[in-house]
């Protein structure tokens, strides 16, 4: 499991260790054709910051060479803010104080009436942790109801064990994003002080599950804005390196999620510029020239139009963050703030305007569901 | 099964796969383009009369696809393709739905398991090869430059072998050239050099060695100006392989002044 090799490699050393790259350490990354974890510190550092047109160049060209002049879009859809959990920075916090919503089988079918009408094909399924009333079987039911309507269906929701995650690939789930938020342990209980997530160790390991279930995508990411970005992403990358030594026929994908104001919730403890941002996202890609790299509605319009171009390769577009957001009831409470509030077309403009083409359906169940 | 109909120079130099024929020897993919009247109009400017589609890609309920609309040309032939799938099991069930939805019964299989660098799985293409040619398919299979391989999907009765010349959308070019060369020579149906060709003269290099085509998606679809660099792949297809028929001179690496060797001999 990760946790053995996740526990090799101290925080403070780590982080220490970013900040002692050099000049010399970031040409030296820039000019490799493979880059190991080193060079990703060295590109993640500090001292990468004066090469960030150099690293937009090598991110843009090899994000073109791998995934063409194309972005994909999804669409998120929200099914239930019930939980348990009290996450210092979250909407849907157990201790917030807002009306509870669960969709039923007609209400998701409402919404994605609603989807399948902007065009989208990709499909990602959002949950609290409740699980009495969003359990594995509410998502399998949730999975069986939309499946014929959507090619390519995602979830995120709390980690589950090995065998539920069998239950839901066996019902067409094709990928799921489970982020560890940080990876800095003491303080990752100071954010998740109750409720199932408050393990670490349990989160931790959900990749390992997800790989062993054979789940075909795994998404990963920190929640920007709790700890130090870069020491974060260094073990991401870990994380992400030992998966794919593992489970070598999943794919991954990566999220920059950053830290957005949502009701009665704590400021974000750091703060990642968007030049920091940028840097983040092209040091990421010339690191790993496969993975999929991926930008939501968190971020405002200007940054989101130059992203198409810098090694982004998956896109939401009009996001709603409450359960029945789109069509059932428009009006209840998000669980954060959308900055860039376009709609669909528009987006799907801009994407045009850059001379990339919009990916609406990317992918196909090569199998027979089995019915259970 | 599907013997080569080498032509002369003189004749009609036409590529015969399953016993068609076909007049241009540049294959092309439909993904990576900007928008898809880009697409169309670089794949005209190519020449090419069969095209990859990613199964994938199209969407299987309604008649208008997107991608399909702009590739309704005569001399246009649709080569669906098995991206995405993992085994030979799903290889088998997207080929019968490729044929369902796009009313042919060629097929580009492709089976990478290894979504990072998209390498080919041998055993599952052999597999799913032997039972798609005994359901009625004209299989083209994408596999490393192995050459053993070549020849056992050859005696199960594939049209042609797709080999390699570098991984997938990498530019780099006939890295597996010597063992291009023993499939070429070993071959008895076409070889079509696929995957890692990054510029004209690669795809001239792979002609020149005597492979029947070659497939080109990503340096097209990528250039600055995908149309222009569409014909410069239709021109040094072309080059390439009126060279080969011509017959290369051969290289040499040493001067040929004095044999001090054998001279006693004279």
């Amino acid at each position: 499991m990760f946790k053995e090799e996740f526990e090799k490699h101290d925080w403070d050393e780590v982080q220490a260790s970013i900040y002692a790259k050099t000049a010399v350490d970031v040409e030296r990354a820039l000019n490799k054709s493979r880059r190991d974890l080193e060079d990703f510190k060295a590109l993640i550092s500090p001292a990468a910051a004066p090469y960030l047109e150099q690293m937009a160049q090598i991110s843009h060209r090899i994000t073109q060479k791998r995934f063409g002049k194309t972005m994909q879009l999804y669409a998120p859809l929200y099914l239930s803010n019930e939980c348990q959990n009290i996450c210092t920075y979250c909407g849907f916090s157990y201790d917030n104080k807002l009306r509870r919503k669960t969709l039923s089988g007609v209400e998701m079918l409402q919404e994605a009436e609603y989807l399948k009408q902007q065009g989208f094909e990709h499909v990602l399924l959002v949950t609290g942790e409740a699980t009495k009333t969003v359990g594995v079987e509410y998502l399998r039911d949730a999975i069986r109801l939309l499946r014929p309507h959507f090619a390519n269906i995602s979830i995120e929701v709390q980690p589950l064990d090995e065998d539920e995650y069998r239950i839901l690939a066996a019902e067409g789930l094709y990928a799921v994003l489970v982020y560890q938020e940080t990876y800095h342990k003491d303080n990752y209980k100071t954010y998740h002080p109750k409720g199932k997530k408050s393990n670490f160790d349990y989160r931790l390991d959900t990749p390992d599950r997800l790989g062993a279930a054979g789940i075909h995508k795994i998404g990963l990411g920190v929640l920007i804005g709790l700890e130090d970005w870069r020491a974060d992403n260094f073990y991401t990358a870990l994380h992400v390196g030992y998966l794919e030594r593992k489970f070598w026929q999943t794919r991954y994908s990566i999220s920059f999620p950053r830290l957005r104001p949502a009701t009665g919730l704590i400021e974000p403890k750091v703060v990642i510029t968007d030049k920091e941002l940028v840097q983040l996202i092209c040091a990421w890609r010339i690191f790993n020239e496969e993975i999929e790299l991926s930008i939501s509605t968190r971020e405002n319009e200007v940054f989101r139009n130059h992203v198409v171009k810098l090694g982004a390769t998956t896109m939401s577009a009009g996001s709603k963050t409450n359960p029945g957001g789109y069509a059932v009831e428009p009006e209840s409470l998000e669980q954060f703030e959308i900055d860039d509030s376009r709609t669909v077309a528009e987006v799907k403009q801009m994407i045009e305007r850059s001379g990339y083409k919009a990916v609406w359906k990317d992918w196909e169940q090569f199998a027979t569901i089995e019915k259970v | 099964m599907n013997k080569m109909h080498e032509s002369n120079n003189d004749g009609a130099d036409a590529l015969i796969i399953a016993g068609k024929a076909f007049s241009s020897r540049l294959l092309t993919g439909t993904g990576k383009f900007g928008n898809h009247h880009t697409m169309e109009e670089a794949l005209l400017a190519s020449g090419t009369e069969l095209v990859t589609v990613a199964l994938k890609r199209v969407s299987m309920d309604g008649e208008d696809d997107d991608i399909l609309q702009h590739l309704h040309h005569t001399h246009i032939n649709l080569l669906p393709n098995t991206s995405g799938v993992r085994n030979a099991e799903e290889a088998i069930f997207a080929a019968h739905l490729a044929r369902e939805a796009l009313q042919t019964n060629w097929l580009k299989l492709e089976i990478h398991p290894d979504p990072k660098y998209l390498m080919p799985d041998p055993i599952e293409t052999l597999k799913a090869a032997e039972k798609l040619v005994k359901d009625g398919f004209i299989v083209l299979p994408y596999i490393h430059a192995d050459p053993v391989l070549c020849k056992r999907l050859e005696e199960v009765g594939v049209a042609a072998v797709m080999p390699l010349g570098a991984p997938i959308g990498s530019n780099m070019g006939l890295k597996t050239l010597e063992f291009l060369q023993i499939i070429i020579e070993q071959s008895n149906v076409p070889v079509i050099v696929d995957a890692g060709i990054g510029a004209p003269s690669h795809a001239a290099a792979a002609m020149e060695i005597g492979a029947h085509a070659v497939l080109v998606n990503t340096a097209i679809a990528v250039a600055g100006d995908p149309v222009r660099m569409a014909t410069a792949f239709k021109l040094a297809v072309e080059a390439g392989r009126m060279a080969y028929l011509a017959k290369l001179g051969i290289v040499k690496a040493y001067a040929e002044s004095s044999s001090p060797l054998t001279e006693f001999l004279n």
